[in-house]
């Protein structure tokens, strides 16, 4: 401690030395830049001067890392989910609290027998050439959705569909296979945006066209990309002339642009940087998020085939001290669903707290009374806590017996373990969505593609999928999720252990912007500054 | 004479390009046993599972993972050697655009750091060197100790931090300025980085610069000329310095080419972009093509960094012309 304060008494003078040489080119480089640095600032307001009383402002929102791709159906990095999301348009949407609303079709009837839904599209809508949106862009986006060469990342949650009809330009019927309550909430993603039947992904990589709010404007590879209001905008028009996503490769460094006001918006992901950035007319705002943090185990591998020692695993932990020692606290301990319309109660499980003595006694019936070891891969890098996380478990599972024998490697390696089901048990980090079929069915039901990743399934399970996916009734599926909950708590099928926070920092001049739990930016429409 | 210069230059060049192709081969093995590929990097872990067969086959014959390995080297080895660095899928520029707009930036970043760590450096050195044992050599000893255990990304984070929460000033949160659009701004951004890499950089340059000088000192000519009444500094400067200048210019010639490697952390935190970055980028991205060829683009780079610095000696010592 000694030894780092008198190196930082150091470099106080190195510090200072720069500081003034630095001031000095900022005096200097000052009037070269602020013209460049404004431009679009004076050209607006006359424009739409009209339209607000404000005029509207220039936002620059920093993030970590370029946008992989600009293509809606096939992004899935946050990035770029984030910036095409304001870029492209979807049939449904979901508002602050994830509940479905109407977004490009107007209001929607489904047929008594759920196997019919038909859509009224909403009238007068453009896409940012100009050209005008109809039914025949939506059967030309959902049926390349679902054609295999397309390669789309969500076509899985169009499965039931099995023909769409396009009959007039303001409508649209689709035939499905089977009655699917989660494909309105699917269709919200924006994996499944609506594209101008005349594009092609090869142009709109380079020259996104959608409905969004924002239009593609500029962008610099690994630098920045910028968009501008779209004045025919369906919805109220965007309060903010232009949004630019400013590429700062490191968290820390984008807390110093805030600081020094030349970005006003970023999403933070640790809670340590997060924290410094708060005060100084820096509002930071926490979202629980739908991704959890899970001990996943393989329950097609002994001995965790036996249901008794998945129990005692789940019994041994104390969730909130995993929080607490590997993520300062930063979340809130958590059951299978985190989608907030139909949240798993966190206390409804076999131990509701840490329960050592049950844990020794489970392992005693299962014949392991000596104790037993668990081979579990861990991933680092990927996300801040992983490790300390494992090892709280070590830790504390230790205690009852248990030993965890960590496997931690570089990202690519895990995932390839992983996606392998090549583990008796996983530290991971899932993405949650919105829809509890959506986030689950493709995991716990015995068809679903990741059911070998989840190492478990059953009948039961099974049946009560189906029924979820089939019953449109919002009370009464309720219930049935909150079956599924129970039936995977009580087969102590994983761990689930907590979902963490995302950081919404802003400078003080932001007003109108609200985070949603899937980290979406669309209320970036909303947004003002000044 | 001219022969043996002629047979030497033949034998650097011959050497230089088997460098090459080892480190072709290096990079080319070493990405292929890293697991994962771009489609796993690109879809992520849920997406590249959904996947289809028929679906990851076009996927990997797009990114042409479905190609042999041996295939896939010698058809980009020889698209190398015919100017085609190959293109990013993720951003469809090709990787001679990209390398040609981050280049500059990396050399004008190398050369602004060199020239602070020898603006640092050498006077450190000399300060060191003129009373050696003394109260001056240990403070200047101290501060190469110092650039030489401080990490780039705790004093590039902690300058940032501070300057920006309490002066508000980050020329690095301006979106980047390159040299000849915004020569002001460009400079700006260019100066913390240059002056946490050269401070870094000082440390090596300070010591080699100190025991050389020292071991002039002790020379029979240092001390006919001061005996001849030169005074100390001159004694320094023109006679000292200039005969240990040698093993200083090997370093910085060799910083200098780690420089041009780019500075990953620096690049980072100062958001410059730069070589670094882009190979970073690629490697995250399992962009193979991107990472070869820059990695080929700076190890070239660093072969004719070390020609020039033969060179220069040559220039600085009327000795290696001679022997």
């Amino acid at each position: 401690m000694d030894l780092r304060r008198s190196r930082t008494a150091g470099w106080g003078r190195v510090l200072a030395a720069v500081t003034v040489v630095g001031l000095l080119a900022a005096a200097c480089g000052g009037s070269t830049t602020s013209p460049a640095a404004s431009g679009p600032g004076p050209t607006s307001p006359p424009a739409s001067a009209a339209v607000t009383d404000a005029p509207p402002g220039n936002l620059v929102a920093g993030i970590t890392s370029d946008a992989d791709t600009l293509f809606p159906w096939k992004a899935t990095q946050f990035q770029s989910v984030a910036i095409v999301g304001t870029i492209y348009g979807t049939l449904t949407e979901l508002d602050d609290k994830l509940d479905v609303v109407p977004g490009l079709a107007e209001s929607w009837q489904a047929s008594s027998d759920g196997k019919t839904l038909t859509l009224t599209l909403r009238a007068g809508v453009k896409f940012h050439d100009g050209k005008d949106f109809s039914s025949a862009d939506v059967k030309f986006s959902l049926d390349k959705i679902r054609e295999e060469a397309t390669a789309a990342v969500a076509a899985s949650s169009l499965a039931s569909i099995e023909e769409v009809q396009a009959p007039d330009p303001g409508t649209v019927v689709l035939t499905l296979k089977n009655p699917d309550a989660a494909i309105l909430a699917g269709l919200a993603s924006i994996n499944l945006a609506m594209l101008s039947k005349d594009d092609t992904e090869e142009a709109l990589g380079k020259a996104p066209n959608g409905t969004g709010p924002f239009a593609f404007k500029e962008r610099k590879p690994n630098e920045s990309i910028t968009l501008a209001a779209n004045p025919g905008y369906w919805g109220d028009e965007p309060k903010l002339a232009t949004v630019e996503f400013r590429i700062i490769p490191d968290e820390t460094s984008i807390v110093a642009a805030l600081q020094s006001g030349n970005v006003q918006l970023a999403v933070l992901d640790d809670p340590l940087v997060a924290r410094s950035a708060e005060g100084g007319g820096i509002t930071v705002t926490k979202t629980p998020q739908l991704a959890y943090h899970v001990l996943q185990l393989n329950a097609r591998r002994a001995p965790l085939d036996n249901v008794k020692v998945r129990l005692a695993i789940a019994c041994a932990i104390d969730r909130q001290q995993v929080l607490d020692t590997a993520a300062l606290g930063e979340g809130s301990v958590t059951g299978p669903i985190t989608s907030p319309a139909y949240r798993s109660d966190p206390t409804a499980r076999p131990c509701p707290t840490r329960d050592v003595a049950k844990a020794k006694a489970l392992l005693a019936e299962a014949g392991l009374a000596d104790g037993v070891t668990i081979k579990t891969i861990v991933s680092q890098g990927e996300y801040a806590t992983s490790v300390n996380e494992a090892q709280n478990l070590q830790a504390q599972l230790k205690e009852a017996g248990i030993t965890l024998e960590l496997e931690v490697m570089e990202i690519g390696g895990f995932v390839d373990r992983w996606l392998a089901a090549d583990f008796d048990a996983a530290v991971a980090l899932n993405g949650g969505r919105p829809d509890p079929d959506t986030m689950y069915g493709r995991y716990f039901t015995s068809t679903g593609n990741l059911n070998k990743v989840a190492g478990y399934s059953s009948p039961e399970l099974d049946e009560l999928f189906a029924a979820g996916k089939t019953t449109a009734d919002v009370t009464a599926r309720k219930d049935i999720y909150a079956r599924i909950t129970q039936h995977l708590e009580d087969n102590a099928v994983w761990v689930w252990m907590f979902s963490s926070y995302a950081y919404t920092a802003t400078t003080a001049g932001v007003s109108g912007f609200i985070p949603m739990p899937n980290a979406s930016l669309q209320y970036l429409r909303t947004t003002s500054v000044n | 004479m001219e022969t043996v210069l002629a047979n030497r230059v033949t034998r650097r060049v011959v050497e230089a390009v088997l460098a090459l192709l080892g480190v072709a081969v290096l990079v080319f093995v070493m990405l292929r046993v890293i697991p994962g590929n771009q489609i796993t990097a690109s879809l992520g872990t849920e997406a590249s599972a959904a996947l289809t067969p028929s679906q990851e086959a076009a996927l990997r014959a797009y990114y042409g993972l479905d190609q042999p390995a041996l295939a896939q080297f010698f058809g980009w080895l020889g698209n190398v050697l015919t100017g085609n660095l190959g293109i990013s899928q993720r951003t469809g520029q090709t990787v001679l655009d990209m390398t040609l707009a981050a280049l500059p930036v990396t050399i004008e970043l190398a050369i602004l750091a060199t020239l602070f760590g020898l603006l640092i450096g050498i006077p450190l050195a000399l300060l060191s060197a003129s009373r050696p044992n003394s109260a001056r050599d240990a403070v200047g000893q101290l501060v190469g100790l110092a650039a030489l255990s401080v990490p780039s990304f705790l004093l590039g984070a902690a300058l940032l931090s501070l300057v920006s929460k309490y002066l508000h000033y980050n020329p690095s949160a301006q979106g980047f300025a390159r040299l000849f659009e915004d020569p002001g701004l460009n400079f700006q951004q260019m100066l913390f980085p240059s002056l946490v890499l050269g401070f870094g950089l000082a440390a090596p340059i300070m010591r080699t610069g100190r025991s050389a000088l020292l071991e002039v000192q002790t020379q029979d000519f240092v001390r006919t000329a001061r005996g001849k009444g030169v005074t100390a500094l001159r004694v320094q400067v023109r006679h000292v310095l200039h005969n240990a200048l040698v093993p200083i210019v090997t370093m910085t010639g060799i910083q200098f080419g780690y420089l041009l490697g780019g500075a990953i952390v620096v690049e980072q935190i100062f958001s410059v972009p730069g070589i670094g970055r882009q190979v970073l980028i690629g490697l995250q991205q399992k962009e193979y093509a991107v990472v070869q060829s820059t990695v080929l683009v700076i190890a070239l780079l660093f072969v004719l960094v070390n020609l020039l610095t033969d060179l220069l000696y040559r220039l600085i010592d009327p000795r290696v012309r001679a022997s």
